[in-house]
């Protein structure tokens, strides 16, 4: 037990195991086809989600285009893909982890002498600019129509009749799990607490000797690795790569689930990409019970979404891992203060 | 988490039998003599539940979105008196925002949660063409394709998968053939959708085809445009080009939007070309509805678009004396009375008549292996186009033939000369004059067996 408390490595070990075997468990027993579809897409948005909350949460630089990062993981997997379409899927990977962290050290370096809103400006164009550019290159790109992905076939050694999307989900869960592994340590470490200080006070970190401007690239890097990795496996959960599929709504869609579910909070990240994916499942079967005319009916899933988002805001202004916190630490609260007045109140009993 | 629909079969199998006993008592008078059994995913003994992926938002909304709602009107219409074979018809769609991302996830929805029979109607290429793999390796039936994509038919590499309308390549041949024969000397422009979207490069390669001979003067480079809502203020300047280049024709594959947005930037331009548009972008009443209503940021004339030349593979919607017309009208009235009456509620019903007609053929317990034997084999001579289905067993387009057709100062559609000319999807095919008479509707409306 005291292992445990000292050492983080550890105890984050046995807990992403622990997580990893109920995911295992519940995408081979629990869930159908259609289920680990969605729980597909929920991985890859937590994935980039997180690398959003290190940037940030944790980092402090806003970014607004963390769709085009996506963006370029997918088409680097999409393009090598194209030309090399036996090519393990480990090398898919790493090629667009590789190609998106890449571009994050530039954007980053770039970033790195602008604050707030100025970084939320020069990252936005990167969202608006970037998914023009497969429409330039078409023949490298395949225009606007996209590159078509075969999502990965499952080993022979699983069986005939194992579904496609229960290995896609196998192999994004495993990379969500280990992607949050490393995430959470790092956050612990003494990297995370220069991202910190950087976020907290700049005078004060460089004072203590902190390297500002090297730590702020560094987490965007770090960032955009996680952006390329997310890219890749959502060209595969997709079976598309098209410049539709990374409009400025991706890129804002990301910063919705980080705030929503929490700004800084890794458990947040997976809280916000479950309600981006669900909700609006969600609301497109509630309002396609109302009986409502086409025109409002095709409508109202954008109106609730937009309810939905004002709501939480005001709520849970921490986001929901916040909001939970503190309902939890709360309650906590109560239940230690009616114990202590119990304490006080319970008749004491003579020691002597 | 887990829906019942495959899971619990031996429960699934004894509800069916009980159902299928309930329905073969209400109905004594059946013909046949075998009962209704669940013989396909998304079929039961009493209904057949079918799904499609439609814009009913973003750039190709308008006009669009009342396709699918126009074919549940059919349904409906057909359910009410029936179904078929003692099956009601069930039809799903999902909105993809003519994104191929969404209709990725959309399609996955409809067959893995809904567990639908069959696609139907998808529309768009780029959208589809984003899941017609996925369908064909899960051999979903995927029957006409609300596209003109001359990759529908490629019979060995998506043996699911059949087109409906005039693939773009014949309609581009037909376009093409009048503009030789009615612009000689002209300098023609093209302006479509893409670069590298089938929609266009399809449409482009039946237009070069019939032009690039010298009768007329054709600009080498295409304008495109790509359908986003940034894709709408480059038109402008893809026009300015044609403009510019001396363009007295402009043959346009374009969605309606696109469309409109073409005839305003020439008109802001004081560029008054004659654009002859692809049947899929050239519905007067949607283009009307759009530059009036305003989407283009100011209300605009609908007398922009008079002049404006097209084809029709369908008995134009604005002839309410054909008699496939006025059945479409009586039912669109009746069960889709929101609708405005136009050539995309008529596109709807047409196709949905189609399905039915697949559907009867299929036999009383269709499997998805039937109905597209079905759709293959059963070579049908009454339909509502201008020109029989060509369907075969190597062949998978629909309608391979069309009239030239003019839009009128009142909006409606008018017959120019020449007649309906048949063709094929490739370059050597030649163009001839249908000789066939059109057929007529069934009086129950409903295909009969």
């Amino acid at each position: 037990m005291s292992a445990m408390r000292r050492s983080t490595l550890l105890r984050h070990g046995l807990f992403f195991i622990a997580t990893a075997l109920v995911l295992l468990a519940l995408t081979s027993y629990v869930f159908d086809a259609f289920t680990n579809y969605n729980v597909t897409e929920v991985a890859v948005f937590a994935i980039a989600a997180a690398g959003l909350t290190l940037l940030t949460g944790i980092s402090g630089q806003v970014s607004l285009g963390h769709g085009a990062l996506m963006m370029i993981g997918a088409y680097t997997t999409s393009v090598l893909l194209t030309h090399y379409p036996d090519a393990p899927l480990i090398l898919m990977l790493v090629g667009s982890i590789t190609t998106s962290a890449l571009t994050g050290a530039i954007v980053g370096i770039a970033g790195a002498r602008l604050r707030g809103p100025y970084l939320a400006g020069a990252t936005l164009a990167l969202a608006v600019a970037l998914p023009q550019v497969p429409t330039h290159f078409a023949a490298l790109f395949g225009g606007n129509q996209g590159l078509p992905v075969t999502d990965p076939s499952p080993p022979a050694f699983l069986g005939g009749n194992f579904s496609p999307e229960q290995w896609l989900a196998w192999i994004t869960l495993a990379a969500g799990v280990l992607t949050f592994f490393v995430l959470a340590n790092l956050v612990r470490s003494s990297l995370g607490q220069r991202f910190r200080m950087v976020r907290d006070n700049e005078v004060a970190a460089r004072l203590s000797g902190v390297d500002v401007a090297r730590t702020q690239v560094l987490a965007y890097i770090i960032s955009a690795a996680c952006a390329g990795l997310a890219g890749s496996l959502f060209a595969y959960w997709a079976t598309i790569t098209s410049p539709t599929g990374f409009t400025l709504n991706l890129s804002l869609s990301l910063l919705t689930a980080v705030v929503i579910g929490g700004l800084g909070s890794l458990s947040g990240a997976v809280i916000g990409s479950f309600i981006l994916v669900y909700l609006p499942v969600w609301t497109s079967g509630f309002a396609s019970s109302l009986n409502l005319s086409s025109n409002v009916a095709n409508n109202v899933p954008l109106a609730i979404y937009g309810i939905v988002l004002i709501v939480a805001i005001l709520v849970f202004p921490r986001g929901i891992a916040g909001g939970v916190g503190s309902i939890v630490r709360g309650a906590a609260r109560m239940v230690h203060s009616s114990r202590h007045r119990r304490a006080l109140s319970a008749p004491e009993t003579p020691l002597h | 988490m887990r829906p019942e629909i495959n899971r619990s079969r031996t429960g699934a199998m004894a509800a069916v039998a009980a159902a299928a006993g309930l329905l073969s008592a209400a109905c004594g008078s059946s013909s046949t003599s075998t009962a209704n059994t669940a013989s396909a995913p998304g079929v039961t003994a009493t209904t057949v539940t079918i799904g499609s992926t439609q814009p009913l938002t973003g750039p190709a909304a308008p006009g669009y979105s009342e396709i699918a709602p126009a074919a549940k009107a059919y349904f409906d219409y057909v359910n009410a008196k029936g179904g078929v074979n003692g099956r009601k018809i069930v039809y799903t769609y999902l909105d993809d925002g003519y994104n191929p991302t969404t209709t990725a996830a959309q399609t996955r929805k409809l067959v893995l949660q809904d567990n639908v029979f069959a696609i139907f109607g998808a529309l768009g290429t780029p959208t589809h063409l984003a899941v017609v793999n996925y369908l064909n390796s899960e051999k979903v039936p995927d029957l006409f394709v609300a596209s003109g994509c001359n990759c529908w038919n490629s019979v060995s590499q998506y043996p699911e998968t059949f087109g409906w309308q005039p693939n773009y390549t014949i309609e581009g041949k037909i376009l093409g053939q009048y503009i030789a024969k009615n612009f000689p000397g002209k300098t023609v422009g093209i302006f479509a959708q893409g670069p590298n979207d089938e929609f266009g490069t399809d449409g482009i390669l039946g237009v070069t085809d019939e032009l690039s001979g010298g009768v007329v003067n054709l600009l080498p480079t295409p304008q495109y445009y790509t359908p986003t809502s940034a894709g709408a203020m480059a038109v402008g300047g893809a026009i300015a080009k044609l403009q510019a280049a001396g363009a007295q024709v402009i043959v346009s594959f374009s969605v309606p939007l696109f469309t409109a947005v073409a005839e305003a930037s020439a008109a802001g331009l004081n560029y008054h070309p004659t654009f002859v548009v692809s049947n899929v972008g050239s519905d007067p009443a949607t283009l009307s509805s759009i530059l009036t209503g305003g989407a283009l940021g100011t209300k605009l004339p609908a007398a922009l678009i008079t002049g404006m030349i097209t084809d029709s593979y369908l008995p134009p919607v604005t002839d309410t004396a054909n008699p496939w017309i006025a059945l479409f009208q009586t039912i669109a009235k009746q069960y889709a009375p929101t609708l405005p009456w136009d050539g995309n509620v008529g596109y709807g019903i047409a196709e949905a008549y189609t399905f039915v007609q697949a559907l009867k053929a299929a036999g009383q317990n269709p499997t998805r292996a039937s109905i597209v034997a079905a759709v293959q084999n059963s070579h049908w001579t009454d339909g509502p186009g201008l020109t029989p289905y060509a369907f075969s067993a190597t062949n998978h387009n629909g309608f391979t033939g069309a009239e030239m057709v003019q839009i009128g100062a009142d909006g409606t559609l008018t017959a120019l000369s020449g007649g309906v000319q048949v063709t094929d999807d490739t370059t050597s095919g030649a163009i001839t004059p249908y000789s066939g008479t059109a057929s007529t509707p069934p009086t129950s409306g409903i295909p009969s067996d």
